[in-house]
């Protein structure tokens, strides 16, 4: 495989689009799989270059993951060219924090791959992808409220677990009995 | 997308649509997967997967133990094929931490490997056949070799289908005397097994009107879609992952990469006959050039595995598509991050498009030529 350098791709987003917020992040790991992290405001045009850009065409998502840091939220995308044979080129986008800021636009309009690996991301995460077709949990059903991949999620006692009126009507029967 | 009928099959167009919800116990849906498809007369015009009914958040439950813990859990995701599951994430493991895997068991790996290819696509030609209908025979035949296949791997690894055989810079158990050439003996048979299934099934003129020319997918909406493994190919995209990676001894091993013309589901059928072909190629060749020596790396040290703080993504090509693990390290004794790349999953992104205008009986048809398995779907 023809390896292509995140700075070089850096260096063709710098100059197609100058106002576009993306920095280098490194990876100390042997694997060398440096990340380009792009402000989630930019991420939707910065994906649209590197998916048709002619000397990237980085035409396949291959894998969408989230990850939950301290501070935020992160969804990372591995990027291939099918085309030129390269990759992984990873890109990486950032919630504002874990509570109430936790959305980055969605990439589903540029590959549409991301469409369920960002519904799990949504559903294990809580990372609102905006702009997203339909944007449902996929794993865990409807009426769950938690985001189980977070570190800081506590699983309950008991999955099966959901409140009947037993209890309610042996109370009432008590109350009429007394 | 718009979900407009392309024809009604009987009545008139206002006649109202037919909302039926195929599975989760299906018979033709591969485990517990459920579709809930609209219909106009019988054909399809609006489909909606459902997933979630196998789910034990796997992730999470390899993110509280260790990094070696998660390697037999790896085995479950695509129950078929365990063999190339331990190599995705060892491989990916690898790569997080620098680690160099000795020659004989890069072979091992292989034989590992591609076994379970021939195997996996194997009863893939029954459970197709299945789908179509033809329920029993094709799939008893297919079995019946696959047998052979899960018995050499029983004397391998002690298991027959939860091989847990990778190891982090190798392989955990070397082949037992005489296994070598009883497994070379075994696959010189399997060429005319194929012929006989081919005479069987290809010709068949039921089989060729129940696949061809449905659930066409085209090169460009399958790369767009994700789409990865004999699904990709056969819509025509040269893409394969030993070729593209390297990864392992594969730039050794002379193979070719089979490609579909329509991207039909008679495509995805025979392709698997091809690669089945291929794959016995490339284990012949790894039987002549196997060396001696080592099967993993001294320096590594499996229990208590630490590796470097950092990340990685690694992938394979699997019997199913392309299988990867994106890790994330904090230097310490557990995953930070474990995230599994299920090929069955996004492989299925495409399904409703492929099933549109199709007849109901087809669904199961396409679902089928795509090869999913559910513990990989919902993880």
């Amino acid at each position: 495989m023809s390896s292509l350098s995140p700075q070089t791709v850096l260096d063709r987003i710098h100059a197609a689009l100058p106002q576009a917020r993306v920095e280098l992040v490194n990876n100390p790991s042997p694997s060398g799989q440096h990340a380009m992290l792009v402000h989630r405001e930019d991420a939707l045009q910065v994906a649209e270059f590197l998916k048709n850009d002619p000397e990237l065409l980085l035409d396949y998502a291959s894998n969408v993951s989230g990850a939950d840091y301290p501070e935020y939220l992160e969804a990372v995308y591995h990027l291939y060219s099918i085309a030129k044979k390269h990759g992984p080129i990873v890109l990486k986008t950032r919630t504002g924090d874990r509570g109430a800021d936790t959305a980055v636009p969605s990439l589903t309009r540029v590959w549409k791959s991301a469409d369920f690996q960002e519904r799990e991301a949504f559903d294990l995460f809580g990372i609102r992808f905006e702009g997203h077709p339909d944007l449902r949990r996929l794993l865990m059903w409807e009426e769950f409220v938690d985001f189980p991949l977070r570190k800081d999620y506590v699983a309950p006692d008991d999955y099966e677990y959901e409140p009947t009126p037993h209890g309610a009507i042996v109370q009432k029967a008590a109350a009429t009995q007394a | 997308m718009s979900f407009q009928p392309t024809t009604t099959f009987s009545g008139t167009a206002d006649a109202g649509s037919l909302e039926v919800s195929l599975g989760p116990h299906h018979p033709s849906t591969h485990g517990v997967f459920r579709m809930n498809v609209r219909m106009e007369g019988e054909t399809v015009v609006k489909l909606q997967p459902v997933f979630g009914y196998l789910h034990r958040n796997h992730e999470k439950i390899a993110e509280r133990n260790s990094w070696l813990a998660a390697m037999p859990y790896t085995d479950r995701l695509d129950y078929i094929c365990s063999g190339t599951n331990n190599w995705a994430y060892a491989l990916s493991v690898e790569k997080l931490a620098g680690i160099e895997v000795p020659e004989r068991a890069e072979y091992l790996r292989v034989i590992v490997g591609e076994m379970t290819r021939l195997q996996n696509h194997t009863a893939f030609l029954g459970f197709i056949l299945g789908d179509m209908g033809a329920w029993g025979s094709a799939l008893m035949y297919a079995f019946r070799e696959r047998e052979k296949i899960l018995d050499l791997f029983e004397e391998l690894t002690g298991a027959r289908m939860m091989l847990n055989y990778a190891r982090f810079g190798g392989v955990r158990c070397d082949v037992p005397k005489g296994w070598l050439e009883k497994a070379r003996a075994y696959l010189a048979t399997y060429p005319a097994f194929l012929d006989e299934m081919e005479q069987f099934l290809t010709g068949n003129e039921i089989l060729l009107s129940r696949l061809q020319g449905i659930g066409v997918l085209s090169a460009e909406r399958a790369i767009n879609g994700g789409i990865s493994g004999p699904v990709l190919r056969a819509s025509g995209v040269d893409y394969d992952i030993r070729k593209v990676d390297g990864y392992g001894v594969y730039p050794r091993l002379k193979f070719r990469v089979p490609r579909g013309e329509v991207g039909d589901c008679f495509d995805r059928f025979m392709l698997r006959l091809l690669e089945a072909r291929e794959s016995l190629k490339i284990l012949q060749q790894a039987f002549d050039q196997i060396p001696e020596g080592p099967i993993v790396n001294p320096a590594v040290k499996q229990r208590g595995f630490k590796p470097p703080a950092g990340e990685a993504y690694g992938r394979i090509e699997g019997p199913k598509g392309e299988l990867g693990f994106h890790l994330v390290s904090d230097g310490g004794e557990k995953p930070y991050r474990y995230h599994v790349r299920p090929p069955s999953l996004i492989n299925l992104t495409l399904l409703e498009e492929m099933c549109l205008g199709s007849k109901l009986a087809d669904v199961m048809v396409i679902l089928g030529s795509i090869d999913i398995v559910l513990g990989e779907v919902d993880r």
